[in-house]
Formats: structure tokens, sequence, C-alpha cells
């Protein structure tokens, strides 16, 4: 563990708070684009959570103070993802401490906190978010379980940088039990973080929506803070779906040549994710509750497919 | 062990265990003087297992050390030993049960049911007889403790006896235990092979020719899997567990289904020299099973400690999964992985004992406070109760399987043991294991749905009754021990390095191998358990990092901008006039399991017509197995004991003949 190595780490956090919003200001660009609608500008999440940082905060009586402690660890959780996920470089000094397994962990731990605080306040709405987000999140969380798995049992690894650098250096042949997993992984990304055939990130209709349901109470500080890391959450599957089936361009060593190829390569692959993710949700319907179980049934069957695939035709590999 | 080799840890582990008997019978020279058995005998208790825990710890450290006790029938004295594995369990008991006894000090209640002094006996007696469960090394004396364990908790389990289904889950307890004890009774006796020697020494010394050796695991499995609740025979834990004082279903099952997992481990690795993968793959099968039920009927329950008592279900199961993954590595001889398994099992075995008395306990202090067991009548107790509530958050963390808490170490144990399964030399296992994993993950992930059901409806939201304002938090004593098991919980969840240490002891006598060294290569921050490039996880670092940030984030905010706040009432989108029963309730919350798994239930619902004027919803959620096992069972049973009713006449003189004609006949047989 040398300096530029600690600095790099931190580094890499810093450019996940930084960029996180700016992924989500994209992402809401293209789908106004795609939906022939006058886009708002690319900074504008950044001008909402300065408005909301400025505001002042408007509690409920009967909060909690674990209530008022959600949104700082829904922050710190998603900060330890990204600064576990090989973003700008696999040799990371922090990286050891949470592998593949550990990371679906930290995700189920903001979840699991974030649907506590809906229940917080007593509310209808909140304690119906709340139930339909632990919905999600027990079929969701399987299904990307067994994506790691899946890429685990390929690198022989379930460290993150050891898959990265092992996907990153095999031979360009299409693995048809990764392809499985890629399906899975997108479907599962789509519902996790309340993405249109699941949820609805722009709606407060009380029939369709979940995550914004377990927030509808909170105001300020604490708003800007749950925005912010619903934001950085987008930014960390992205990330991973990224070091996952596209490794290419994340570099092993350190160095400032490595990092002037890392940046420009991350930004372009994200723009394209970004732009993916809007077209994917141009193009489908947000499906009511109860179809939601199949949809994610299917992802967890594709994920568990890739890994029999796996088994079937690349067990010599 | 400076005083003198004389006092070997098995006598101080055999004098504490009798200490608790006279504890427990002094509780009996003023029954009804709560002051004298809650303050003084309770506490000693608590600290006799405190100390029993610390015996234990000194045994894993030591050698296999026996005793001979001549009580008991003459020609036929009691033998103990206490090898490594005992230790553990002996560990397990008295870590659990002093957090248990000072709880249960400061519990009980003048008017609750049994004397406190009897309960203090019953008590007593549960602990000392798990105890020597834990020490027995032969059939005769394991057998006799058992019973005394099955016997004593039954009369805990029953002691609000004058309620009709207290009596009805105590007696399908009870039927169960023995028809358990029954498959354990004939595991022995397969297991001394006809050499008539029920030592276990003497059942070492045997060798298992294939068959007999599946017939005493077959048995063992039936025997113990009864009295641990592993499907389809568990429907009685879910009854029994409710109707007890909470302290003994924390004692029950944090503990006591731990010991039919002792016994379990007892005959497969220790008493069986061979262990074959198939044993493995049936208890894998069953264990997954078991987690699934359990996790999904523990979701729609609606009282508190049915829920805990399906979660415990639940528990089982993983661990059961865990074992059997250590069976199949056994039975195809890779011993690390193996190692690798049984760590898992051990620590989820330690985990669940400490997270679950805590949830347990915690249910106690809420039944204490609202007199409701129902999830139905709680809400919004972390205003009345900070102490119970935010010890019951660390439980519930730790339950849910989230790091950096006790249970996600175990589970991804468990699963880094599943990315090796491709290495076994089987083809259909190789493949189909794997899969298995998924199971395991999905129970995992539902486990955290049930947890924040229990805590978020018991204590977040708004009071659903009036009454709960008067609700107060737990007493000093029970905050103790409370706070006891948390400190387990954290304790266990931050220093998994320090524990595989200790867990490396038992493996090794069991599967010749373990994971001490691999573990501590990585350093005592890092817990790599077969190397730091396969995999790694630090739970002091994850807690460090989500601090830090936490820590970061508070101030900059503060800073940075300003801290106001405002309160007032709940915006909820604008929608007047909200009443607290506008939140979700237990049926609520456990509605979309109820859809996404509608044919694991059986389901009886009513719903009102739109027409009605008072408009009534009622659901009962019952269990397949009840209607599909054990009442045709029970049909049968009745119907064979009406076939033969005709020889009960009520008079002597028949009687006497029968004796007569039973004479008659072993005479015949024997000459």
């Amino acid at each position: 563990m040398s300096a530029t190595t600690v600095i790099l780490q931190l580094l890499q956090v810093v450019v996940g708070l930084a960029l996180a919003p700016l992924l989500a200001g994209w992402v809401n660009q293209c789908r106004t684009w795609l939906q022939n609608k006058s886009a708002p500008p690319l900074w504008q999440p950044y001008r909402q959570l300065s408005k909301l940082f400025h505001k002042e905060v408007v509690l409920a009586h009967d909060a909690s103070p674990l209530f008022r402690a959600v949104p700082y660890i829904l922050v710190a959780c998603m900060a330890l993802a990204c600064a576990i996920i090989p973003t700008l470089s696999t040799d990371l000094p922090f990286a050891p401490a949470a592998d593949a397994i550990a990371l679906v962990g930290i995700f189920a731990l903001a979840r699991v906190f974030i649907a506590l605080a809906g229940m917080d306040i007593g509310t209808a709405f909140g304690s119906l978010g709340s139930r339909r987000e632990m919905l999600i999140g027990f079929l969701a969380e399987p299904a990307l379980l067994m994506v790691f798995f899946t890429a685990s049992l390929i690198s022989r690894s379930t460290s993150l940088a050891t898959i990265v650098e092992t996907l990153a250096h095999r031979e360009f042949a299409i693995y048809p039990s990764l392809a499985f997993a890629g399906v899975a992984f997108t479907m599962v990304s789509l519902a996790e973080n309340a993405r249109v055939p699941v949820d609805n990130p722009a709606t407060h209709l009380e029939l369709t929506m979940i995550h914004e349901a377990m927030i509808l109470e909170y105001s300020g500080r604490h708003l800007a803070l749950v925005e912010w890391s619903a934001a950085l959450k987008l930014y960390a599957y992205s990330c991973l779906g990224l070091a996952l089936f596209f490794p290419w361009g994340i570099p092993e060593g350190v160095g400032l040549a490595n990092f002037a190829v890392a940046v420009p390569a991350l930004l372009g692959k994200l723009a394209i994710g970004g732009f993916l993710l809007a077209l994917i949700e141009t193009l489908s319907a947000k499906m009511r509750i109860f179809r939601a179980p199949e949809f994610l049934g299917t992802a967890f069957l594709l994920a568990v497919l890739g890994m029999l695939v796996h088994f079937l035709l690349e067990k010599g590999i | 062990m400076t005083a003198g080799a004389a006092w070997l840890p098995i006598d101080a582990a055999v004098a504490l265990a009798a200490c608790w008997l006279v504890l427990g019978a002094a509780g009996l020279f003023a029954p009804r003087n709560l002051a004298y058995v809650g303050r003084l005998l309770f506490p000693l208790g608590a600290l006799v297992a405190l100390l029993l825990a610390a015996t234990g710890l000194a045994a894993l450290h030591a050698s296999p050390q026996v005793m001979v006790l001549a009580l008991g029938l003459p020609d036929l004295p009691f033998h103990l030993r206490v090898d490594s594995l005992s230790a553990l369990f002996l560990v397990l008991l008295g870590g659990a049960g002093a957090g248990i006894s000072i709880y249960a000090a400061g519990y009980f209640r003048p008017g609750e049911g049994t004397a406190p002094g009897l309960q203090c006996l019953q008590y007593h007696l549960f602990l000392a007889s798990m105890a020597f469960v834990m020490m027995a090394d032969d059939a005769y004396f394991f057998m006799v403790s058992w019973e005394t364990m099955a016997l004593s908790s039954f009369f805990l389990v029953t002691s609000d006896h004058r309620i009709p289904e207290i009596r009805r889950a105590g007696y399908l307890y009870l039927l169960i235990a023995h028809i358990g004890a029954i498959g354990i009774l004939l595991s022995f006796g397969v297991l001394q092979g006809g050499s008539g020697d029920y030592t276990f020494a003497g059942m070492r010394a045997q060798p298992h020719a294939g068959w007999w050796a599946s017939a005493a695991f077959g048995l063992a499995l039936f025997g113990f899997g009864a009295k641990a609740g592993l499907l389809p025979l568990h429907v009685w834990l879910p009854e029994a567990h409710p109707a007890a004082p909470s302290p003994v279903s924390a004692m029950m099952s944090g503990v006591m289904l731990k010991a039919s997992i002792y016994g379990l481990l007892r005959v497969t690795f220790d008493l069986l020299q061979t262990q074959l993968w198939w044993w493995g793959v049936i208890v894998l099968a069953l264990g997954l099973l078991t987690a699934l039920f359990g996790v999904i009927f523990s979701a729609v329950q609606t009282d508190m400690k049915r829920l805990l008592a399906y979660s415990s279900i639940e528990n089982i199961g993983l661990i059961l999964v865990a074992y059997g993954l250590a069976v199949t590595f056994r039975g195809f001889g890779m011993a690390a992985l193996a190692a690798l398994a049984l760590t898992a099992m051990l620590y989820h075995c330690l985990n669940h004992a400490a997270f679950k008395s805590l949830l347990f306990l915690c249910t106690g202090s809420v039944l204490h406070a609202t007199r409701s067991r129902s999830l139905g009548r709680l809400g919004g107790l972390i205003h009345r109760m900070p102490w119970v509530a935010w010890l019951a958050l660390v439980g519930v963390l730790a339950s849910a399987g989230l790091p950096p808490g006790n249970g996600f170490v175990s589970e991804w144990l468990l699963l880094q043991g599943f990315l090796f399964t491709p290495g076994l030399p089987h083809g259909y296992v190789n493949m189909l294991v794997p899969v298995a994993a998924a199971a395991v993950a999905m129970t995992a992930a539902l486990s955290g749905y049930v947890m924040v059901k229990f805590f978020g409806i018991v204590f977040l939201g708004r009071p659903r009754e009036e009454s709960l304002v008067q609700a107060h938090d737990a007493g000093t004593l029970e905050r103790i021990g409370l706070t006891w098991l948390a400190a387990l919980c954290l304790l266990l969840g931050l220093a998994p390095v320090a524990v595989i240490g200790e867990l490396d002891r038992v493996t090794r006598p069991l599967v010749g191998h373990g994971l001490g060294e691999a573990a501590r290569a990585g350093g005592w921050l890092l817990l790599a358990p077969i190397d730091a490039a396969r995999a790694s996880y630090s739970p002091l670092l994850v807690l460090a990092a989500i601090a830090a940030v936490f820590a970061l984030a508070v101030m900059a905010v503060h800073r940075l901008y300003h801290r106001r706040v405002r309160r007032a009432d709940p915006w909820d989108c604008g929608f007047p006039r909200q009443t607290a029963r506008m939140q979700d309730t237990a049926e609520g919350f456990g509605q979309p399991i109820r859809q996404v798994f509608e044919p694991f239930f059986r389901m009886e619902r009513e719903l009102p017509s739109p027409f009605d004027a008072t408009p009534r919803y009622r659901v009962t959620v019952a269990d397949h197995l009840w209607h599909w096992l054990y009442l045709p069972i029970a049909r049968a049973a009745e119907f064979g004991t009406r076939l033969v009713a005709f020889l009960q006449q009520g008079r002597i003189a028949v009687y006497l003949l029968y004796s007569f004609f039973t004479l008659l006949a072993l005479l015949f047989f024997i000459r």
C-alpha cells in the first residue's frame, strides 16, 4: 500500500460523489430528448441539491433519531460501495475490506435502513413504500448475487479487483454465461435503482411509487442526502456493470498516464450506459407492482441459467 | 491452570453444573419470595454461566479430559468427557445463558404462572441438563440428560398452564421430543453394533459397515432433527416458543436447538468414522427446504414471538445447509473445504445463539410493557423504550445477515463454501449444489424482509393502541442482560479472525483441518479464510468506513449549511386526518409474501362484500404439512387405539388375566 494508491482510492470516492449527480442529470436529459421534450440543463441535479441543502428541515413530530440518521447512513454505504468497485484502478488499498458478496450486503444494509426510515413516521405511504421496496429487494438481491457467482466461478475469486483483472485479460471471446448474467444484471439494476419498468423516479402517484413513497417525509438537507445517495447508487451500479461486462480501460497500475486513460474511458462508458438506460426507460412501460416478481424472477432464472451454462460449456476454459 | 493439574476444566464444568442444580433446589425454600429468587438466585445463576463460559474457553485450549461419576445405576456409572466440541458448546451455553439469566432475574413478576421458586428449579435444571448433554460420554448418561432437558423445558413451557393453548403447545412439544428421543436411542443402539458397550469410546472403536452407518446417521438425523425443528418435524417450535416465558423462549431457541446440533455433530463426525457424501446432499436439501419454509412463514406471522420462532426454523435450516455441505466435502475427502463449511456452521450456531436470544428477550420486555404479543397492537415503541429498541436493532441487523453484523460473517463463509463446490468429483452434484446457493441467497434476502417487518412494526411508526403511551422501558437487570447479548453480537461480528482461530480447535479433531492459520495469515483485521486473492472481508474496516463517512457528512453538512430543524405534522402527500390505523399492519406487510408464495400456505380468507356496512376482513394462514402429514397420522393413531380399546374392560380380574397370559408368553419365549 503506497501513498499513491491511497490517494487514488480517495480520488475514486470523490470522483464518484462528484459525478453521480451528473450521471443522473445526463440520464434525465437523454430521456427528455428521447421523449421529445425540452431538457433541463445537465447540472440541474447539482442546483437541486444545493437548494435542498439550504432549506430548513421540516421534521414530523413522531420522527425518531433513526429517521434523522438514515440519510447519513445511506450516503456512507454508497460511498463505501464506490470505494470498493474498481472504476479508476484495480489496485485499491481498500478493496480487500469487502468483496462482491459483502458489496451485496452493503447495498442490502442501505435498503433495510431506508425501509425502516419509511416506516418511522407511521404514515400510510411510508410503510407502503417500505413494504414494496423490501419486496423488490428480496427478489433482486439473490439475482445480483447469482450474477456475481457466475463471474466468481469464471475468475475463481469473489474479490472485485481480481474479477475485473481476470475478465479484462481474457481473450475477446463471448462467454454465454456472461451474456445471461449481463441481461440479469441489467434487469436487477433497473429494479434496484427505481427505474421505469419497476418503479418511476418521476412520479408521485400513490398507486405506482415505491422509492418516492419511502422518502416522502424527508425534507431539506436530509432529502438532499437521500437524493444524492440515490444518484450514487445509480453510479455504483453503472460502474459495477461496466467493471463486470466491459472491464477494458480500467487500469491495473497506478500512475498519471493510466489515470489519463481511466477518466475519459469511464466518462465515455458512463455516457453510453446512461443513454441506453434512458432508451430502456422510454421504450418500456411501468408495470403493475405484482408483475415485478415475475420480472425479477426472470432475472433470477437468467442468472442461475448463466451459472449452469458456465458448468456445461465453459468448464474447461 | 497454575493452581494444580488436579483441577481440570472438566472438574470445573461439572462443579458449575452442580452449582446450577443447587441454585435450583434453593429456589424451593421460598418459592413465592420474588426478591430472594429474582435478586439472589438468578444473578448467581448468571455468574455460574459466565464462569462456565470461561471454563469452556479454557477447555477449548486443553486436551480432551474424561471423568467417571459413580452415580446412577450400580455397575453403570456416568461417563463424562470434555473435548473441544463440547467446550465450544459449553461456551455457547455459558455465554448466552449469562445474558438470559441476568435478564430473567428482572423478568419474573408475581402472579405469572408457576411460582418463581419452582420456575427457578425448572430453569436451572434445564441449564444443568444441557451442560450435561454436552459433556456426556456414554449413551446412558446422554439420554438421561437429554430427557431431563426435554422434561424441564416442558414444565417451563407450560408455566402458564391455565391457558388451554399453552397446554396444547406443551403436549405437542413433549410428544415430538419423545418421538425424537426414540430416534436417538435407536441410533445409539445401532452405533454400539452388538457389543453391548454403550460408552462413546466403545462406539468410536466399533467398525460400522456401510448400511449400518447410514442407518445410524438416518436415525440420528431424525432424532436430533425433531428437536432442532427440521422439516417436517418443526410443528412444535412455533407453538412452544411463544407459549413459554420470554427468557425460556430465548434459552430454547438460542441454546437448546444448538444442543441437538451438537448431538448431530457428535454422532456424525465423532462416533462414526466414515461419512458418505450423499448424507450431506440429503441434509443439504432438507436444510434448504427448512430454511425457505421458515423464512416464508416467518414473514406472514402476526405474533412477534411466532415470527421469531419461524425465523429460528430458518436459521436451523441454514445451519443444516452448512452441515450438509461439510459432510459432502468430508465424504469426498476434501478436508480443507469441509473445515470451511464446518466453520461456517459453528459460527452460525454462535451467532444465532446471540442474536436470537437477544430478540426473544426484547419481545419479553415489549410484552411486559404493553401486555401484547400481537404486532397489530404495537408500534412507536422506540420513543417509549429506547433501550430495548436500539439493542433490538443490533439483533435485527445481525439476524438480517447484514454487514458488519455477525449474521453476515457466517453467511459469507457459507457462500464461500458454495463457490468451491465445482471442485466436487461428482458430475451432477457439483452442478446442482451452486444452485442451492441461490436458495440460500434468497433466504438471506427474505430474512431482511422479516426483520424490517419485525422492527418496523414493533418499534417504529405511531402507536397503534392508546394504551401504548404508558409503555415503560426495561428495568436495570433486563438492560444488563440485553446489553451483554448485544455486545456478544458485536464481538462475533467484528472479530471474525479471533473467533475462527478458536473454531479451528474444534474443526481440526473433527475433519482434520482448520481455517485458523489461513485466517490469521491475512492479519487480525482481514478475514481471508482461503487466501487473500480469492476472497477477503473485514467487518472492522467496513464499520470504520461507514462511521467515518457518517461523521464527515454530519460535520460537513452542519458546517457548510446550517442545522435548523422545524417540527411539524407529517406531510404524507397532503392527505388530511391520518390516523395510526392507516399504517401497515403485520398482515399488510406480509401480504406480498402471501401473494408471491401462495402455494406454500393453506389460507382461509373472508373478504367483505362491497355493500357491507361494517366490513370485516379475515385471513388465517396455516401449514400444509399439518393437514397433509400430522392430522392423518393423528387420525390413524386414533383409529388404531379404538380397535384395541376393547382390551380396556375396567375389571381387575380381566387385567390380572392379561398379566397372567403375558407372563406365560414370556416364559414360553425365554424358557
